[in-house]
């Protein structure tokens, strides 16, 4: 069907919502390189309308050698890689369970979309103060149920517990997408697996695994997005002390705490670099799986 | 040895009696086929002996030992579903390799096996193949080379050849056929096309409604169907079946005949009649006819080289040898 003339009305009627995307995404982006060569200081009475000085790659050298730069690179990577490990091995392990026919299956599965609802704000204030709380936190009851000493769960243990939370809020997505990749296994499969003497753990090893893989892949590429660019968690919670500082936290205390605009644009730039870095790493390790 | 007993064996699911108790005995290196129309229980008989699926009551016995509580695995019964049930992301040696290699055999061992199954069933181009890239016919020989490497007790077919182009599923037909010849081991084959039933089985056994209608031969099936609907299921064209005063006549509720045991002849018979549509098949030719005498047009079988028109006028004339006779329950009479 693809004629010369239907591929050219198609592009012409496509050209309206490229040029708005690209437009979307194209300003912002040109603006912050721009920021990021010029001495940008508002506080200190620097503004658009008397101009900015250029300074080259000042803001680049500072930004990279910044003592925080490397320590928030590394608990980026680490709170990614921690959320997708946890919400995907919990989601397959969740995806399974709520396949097989249980009492009650409609409300359960609802239950367990339920927290991808909460806003993230709201989600990590209600983990903060409900049950973090070293000292009213239902956490804190419980060990001390138990005769042990509450933990400080957000200065103690601050990043597995900001992990913990943002998991909590994405293993649902994580649910539903590998359930109904779950649903689509051919029960034959199994069935044929089973009669070759495959017992549950090696079916699952050779037979659903493989047939969830895809699944996971969208997952991990989906989810690395959203994750990249967590804020309002570490912000409601420790504020990005406690070896909580991310990119992205460390971007926004340059631009808003230090109103150092041409800094923070330097970090905005790395972490489009970062962002790209990883992408390619994912879809050569994982990106494979979608073309198959 | 596959010597495969029945023996009160159920099935109901939930309050639906599917298969209602019934007793079976298949030898040793017969091929048994399964066959009725759909949804008569057959693949959940088939089911219940591979142990997929838990009797509700009954045994099922294998070569003498209880296996009603023995899992699936180690009833050394291989299946091969409809479906093919491949593993997708496996190629084609890693799928016919996988019940060895879930065995723990040795590296060598499934290499020889695997290589001669490939053989026997031409894949061994195809070995390292992705079961998507193969056609039809191939993904059957691969199911089918999957289940051989085991060499199992028995071979359970679920209507294998019902996803194949008519062509390739007379190929498969004798195929499979040869197989069995070959490795003389026990096969039960699940079909609704009685054609295929009739080719392939040395024992079929009807089906209707989760109920055994008749055991037999091929042969014994089409001479002496042991009811009505045996006779309507058997043979093709359908058997003609005729009640009323025709019937009466024979001391009979219903009688039947096959469709090439009419004579027809454009002068003189015992039914007169006017030709409908005909089906012209080269060797032979159905007509069928419209008689005064029943409802139902009558199916007649008669040589390629006849040719009668559309409203002709004719006369059937049955063989009084191959009359069929059954009374009210349908049931076979003499
Ligand atoms: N898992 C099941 N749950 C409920 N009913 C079933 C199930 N499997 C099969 N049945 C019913 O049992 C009957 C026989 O099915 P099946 O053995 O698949 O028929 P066949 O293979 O002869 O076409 C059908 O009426 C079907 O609806
Ligand atoms: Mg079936």
């Amino acid at each position: 069907m693809a004629t010369q003339h239907s591929r050219s009305a198609a592009r012409l009627m496509l050209t309206p919502a490229v040029v708005l995307l690209l437009g979307w995404m194209l300003v912002p982006l040109t603006l912050t390189l721009f920021f990021s060569f010029k001495k940008y200081l508002p506080m200190r009475g620097d503004s658009l309308d008397r101009g900015l000085d250029w300074v080259g790659f000042a803001n680049y050298t500072r930004f990279l050698s910044s003592s925080s730069f490397w320590p928030s690179v590394q608990t980026t990577l680490i709170m990614v890689g921690g959320v997708l490990l946890i919400t995907v091995v919990l989601g397959v392990l969740l995806a399974l369970l709520l396949d097989q026919p249980i009492w009650g299956q409609g409300v359960v599965r609802i239950l367990v979309i339920a927290p991808f609802f909460v806003m993230p704000t709201v989600s990590a204030l209600v983990w903060k103060n409900m049950l973090m709380d070293p000292v009213n936190g239902i956490l804190a009851h419980l060990w001390r149920f138990f005769g042990a000493e509450p933990v400080s769960w957000l200065s103690d243990a601050s990043l597995s517990s900001i992990i913990l939370i943002v998991s909590w809020q994405w293993l649902p997505f994580a649910t539903l997408i590998l359930l109904t990749a779950v649903q689509s296994l051919d029960s034959e499969q199994l069935e044929a697996a089973e009669m070759d003497g495959a017992p549950v753990l090696k079916r699952f090893w050779h037979i659903v695994l493989p047939h969830l893989s895809r699944a996971i892949t969208i997952v991990i590429l989906i989810q690395t997005i959203f994750l990249l660019s967590i804020f309002a968690e570490i912000f409601v919670t420790t504020g990005g002390a406690f070896g909580t500082r991310t990119l992205t936290y460390l971007i926004f205390q340059r631009v808003i705490d230090s109103q150092n605009i041409g800094l923070g644009s330097a970090g905005g730039v790395y972490a489009i670099i970062l962002a790209n870095i990883v992408a390619i790493f994912l879809m050569r390790i994982v990106g494979k799986n979608l073309d198959a | 040895m596959g010597q495969i007993q029945l023996s009160k064996v159920s099935k109901r699911f939930g309050d639906v009696e599917v298969i209602p108790p019934l007793d079976l005995e298949i030898e040793d290196g017969e091929f048994v086929v399964f066959v009725g129309p759909s949804g008569c229980g057959k693949s959940t008989l088939l089911r219940l002996i591979a142990g997929l699926e838990d009797v509700s009551g009954g045994q099922v016995i294998i070569d003498g030992e209880d296996a009603t509580a023995i899992p699936p695995a180690k009833r050394r019964l291989a299946m091969v579903f409809q479906s093919y049930a491949l593993y997708p992301h496996m190629s084609v040696r890693k799928n016919i390799a996988f019940p060895l290699r879930m065995a723990k055999m040795d590296k060598a061992e499934i290499d020889r096996r695997v290589n001669g199954a490939a053989e026997v069933l031409n894949l061994a181009d195809y070995l390292d193949r992705r079961p998507g890239q193969l056609s039809g016919g191939q993904r059957q020989r691969v199911a089918i080379g999957r289940a051989i490497v085991r060499e199992p007790a028995a071979f359970l077919f679920d209507e294998p050849l019902s996803n194949l182009d008519a062509a390739l599923r007379v190929g498969m037909r004798m195929e499979i056929s040869e197989l069995h010849k070959k490795l003389e081991t026990t096969m039960i084959y699940v079909t609704h096309d009685q054609v295929e039933a009739m080719t392939m089985a040395d024992k079929i056994v009807v089906l209707q409604a989760g109920v055994i209608e008749q055991v037999g031969s091929p042969l014994e099936l089409y001479r002496t169907p042991r009811n009505t609907f045996v006779a309507g299921f058997i043979g093709s064209p359908k058997m003609n079946l005729m009640t009323g005063p025709e019937a009466a006549k024979h001391d009979a509720h219903t009688v039947g005949i096959r469709p090439e045991h009419v004579a027809i002849s454009d002068e003189a018979g015992d039914w007169e009649g006017v030709v409908g549509v005909s089906e012209h098949l080269g060797s032979d030719t159905f007509f069928h006819v419209k008689c005064d005498a029943f409802p139902d047009p009558l199916t007649v079988r008669a040589g390629g080289d006849l040719e009668l028109s559309y409203g002709a006028k004719v006369f059937l004339t049955p063989d009084p040898a191959h009359l069929h006779r059954f009374d009210e329950q349908g049931l076979r009479l003499g």
